[in-house]
């Protein structure tokens, strides 16, 4: 095993919740609860859940859009979350980040160009204009985007175009390390391969590690090299994605399985009874997961499982898991 | 004779000032009694447009500029508005996507219940009470008696469209519309969701037409498949067929480029560019600049629907199989 590009040790991440200025309670959302993750240089890290289960708050807390509470959070070796902004500037370079939908998170108003010289402007201040405008131009073309885009603005451009420009806002600074959260949800089916495609070719040329953040197990099967499974806030099972696909150990990895529609049937067809997700503000003392889990005892309401490592190697933080 | 026909269906969208577009360029569809048809296409490919269309509620300035809608036997679109409310909601019933759009937030569930039935029966508060409170069971919603008092927001997403679909159901429709009825839901509300409608509809003989992008969800719960692009039906046959041997090229593609049909780590098969939007269709077959077996009749002529397929080249089965 290499030394991880990108480390996380017990990070915490709380929202204060609005509150009556009368109240006395001071209620409080655990977003993220010790969460320790270790990526490694050129793998494609990928972070599946539902929504709520803090798998986007992971996110942008490694790339610093949010301050965890607790724990540290470590790039090649070095802490990143108590540097000052102007430490960390350089660094911010070599960390880039894809969200979601390009419909939102281009700017209207800016051109291609504009768009895509700003990081370099702001983060890499030695370019020249020149050197600013060769690089727009590399990564254009290493995006299969065409030269004559730099002077149109987002709204002439489809939804897989637009996430072309936003694959390549990112690249623009020769980064190591990606955040993708969610990038081809907001798309076409047809478009999802072409993204996708782009971005494990990006990867094999640039040597690039990928954080990706996704719901769709499916893309993750093709795409990830390892995987963690979260649930309200916590990782519940970290393996291979062969292993954690051909053997899944954490009773809610398995839901999830069960979950995907399959093009030969059959995941549909036995009725569920409705999943509630606990109260994330007053989470309850043991397993989070234990109100939906059908293996749950009266141990699993009262302690909660650690992560521990399994025998194949896999992490599951589940009592029964061996 | 079939219980829903459609007939050669155009709906029209003003261009400027003389012109019209076609979102719809002759759509026909047949669903038998108790029948699961699937509508696949991606974003603008018409499939909305269809299910708005068959209940006559295109909204202006749009218009139904050529085509009928017969359901046994009569015309929905001419109908009367007075009349088409008897079947509209009652013996056609719809879901939509998000259920916090479709639900009053500022109307208690028991009161949109008792509206809906109230608008199509002769019925007393009483007996409306514990009808609804029925259905509110039929769809597995725990304590049905005190969630009549609740409001939508206090309520989940999966249990909100419970009640979406408890509503639908409250008629006994012959018909339901579901258009894209989990996509705003996570994966394992959508499996709960989607085996609840497919219990639902085994069970009391109620056909289904089933709006979605995702051919998963289609192969799991339909028996018929309608493939759209570009407002035309390009493919038409039973689930199992097309998703083990599709013919038209565009099917194809579609299934290809999913995830789980690619090896680990391998590329996934694209298809080139995006779909064209209704006011910039080319010539001949929509598809035809994306597709690798279009020749000249291809763009020049319209493929008609033939042998359930829209194509002039289609796959025959040994090439669609491998």
């Amino acid at each position: 095993m290499s030394d991880p590009i990108v480390e996380t040790k017990g990070i915490e991440v709380r929202f204060p919740l609005p509150t009556h200025f009368l109240s006395r309670e001071k209620p409080v959302l655990h977003a993220l609860n010790t969460v320790d993750v270790g990526i490694e240089p050129g793998e494609t890290f990928c972070v599946v859940g539902e929504s709520g289960c803090g798998k986007t708050t992971l996110g942008r807390a490694i790339m610093g859009l949010l301050s965890p509470s607790a724990g540290e959070i470590r790039f090649k070796g070095a802490r990143i979350d108590t540097m000052d902004d102007a430490t960390r500037k350089p660094i911010r370079a070599q960390m880039q980040m894809v969200f979601q939908n390009p419909y939102a998170s281009l700017n209207p108003r800016r051109t291609v160009f504009d768009t895509l010289a700003e990081p370099v402007q702001h983060l890499m201040p030695e370019k020249s204009a020149k050197d600013v405008r060769a690089q727009v131009e590399a990564v254009l073309d290493a995006t299969g985007c065409d030269q004559s885009w730099q002077r149109r603005l987002p709204h002439e451009f489809s939804g897989g175009q637009r996430q072309r420009i936003a694959i390549a806002r990112a690249l623009v600074t020769n980064p190591a390390f990606i955040v993708a959260d969610e990038p081809i949800s907001a798309l076409d089916v047809s478009i999802q391969a072409q993204i996708l495609n782009l971005m494990n070719d990006l990867q094999a040329e640039r040597g690039l590690t990928y954080l990706f953040i996704t719901h769709d197990l499916s893309v993750v099967e093709h795409f990830g090299t390892r995987v963690a499974v979260m649930y309200l806030g916590r990782v519940m099972e970290l393996a291979d994605t062969e292993t954690l696909f051909s053997a899944p150990k954490h009773p809610y990895t398995q839901l999830l399985l069960d979950a995907i529609p399959k093009l030969e049937g059959g995941s549909f067809d036995k009725p569920r009874q409705p999943g509630e997700l606990p109260d994330p503000v007053n989470m309850p003392p043991g397993c989070p997961f234990a109100p939906r889990c059908p293996m749950a005892e009266d141990r699993c309401r009262a302690e909660r499982p650690a992560l521990r490592t399994l025998p194949n190697g896999t992490q599951a933080a589940c009592h029964f898991a061996e | 004779m079939a219980m829903l026909e459609v007939r050669d269906l155009h709906v029209a969208f003003p261009q400027g000032k003389r012109n019209e577009v076609e979102a719809l360029r002759g759509v026909n569809l047949t669903l038998e009694k108790g029948e699961r048809l699937g509508v696949v296409g991606e974003s603008g490919a018409g499939k909305s447009m269809l299910a708005f269309a068959i209940l006559n509620l295109i909204a202006e300035p749009g218009r139904v500029s050529h085509g009928e809608v017969m359901f046994h036997g009569e015309n929905l679109l001419d109908l009367s508005e007075r009349d088409i409310r008897g079947i509209r909601g009652n013996r056609i019933s719809m879901i939509f996507q998000d259920p916090m759009v479709t639900l009053n937030p500022v109307l208690t569930i028991g009161t949109q219940m008792m509206e809906t039935l109230k608008a199509h029966r002769n019925i007393s508060d009483a007996d409306a009470r514990k009808l609804c409170i029925a259905k509110l069971k039929q769809v597995a919603i725990p304590s049905a008696e005190s969630r009549l008092a609740a409001y939508p927001h206090e309520l989940s997403g999966g249990l909100r469209q419970r009640v979406v679909i408890a509503i639908a159901l409250l008629t006994d429709p012959e018909v339901i519309i579901a258009d894209e009825p989990t996509t705003a839901l996570d994966v394992t509300i959508q499996a709960e969701i989607m085996a609840l409608i497919l219990k639902l509809c085994r069970e009391n003989d109620v056909a289904l037409i089933l709006i979605t992008h995702d051919l998963g969800v289609v192969a799991e719960v339909t028996e018929r498949i309608m493939i759209m692009y570009a407002g035309l039906c390009v493919e038409d046959g039973p689930t199992k067929r097309i998703i083990e041997a599709p013919s038209h090229p565009y099917s194809d593609g579609l299934l290809r480029a999913l995830p789980q049909h690619a090896g680990r780590g391998t590329k996934l098969y694209q298809i080139p560019g995006s779909m064209p939007p209704i006011t910039a269709l080319p010539p001949g077959c929509a598809y035809h600049p994306r597709c690798a077996r279009a020749t000249a009749e291809c763009k020049r002529t319209i493929p008609p629907l033939e042998n359930g397929v829209a194509c002039f080249h289609p796959l025959d089965q040994d090439e669609a199989a491998s």
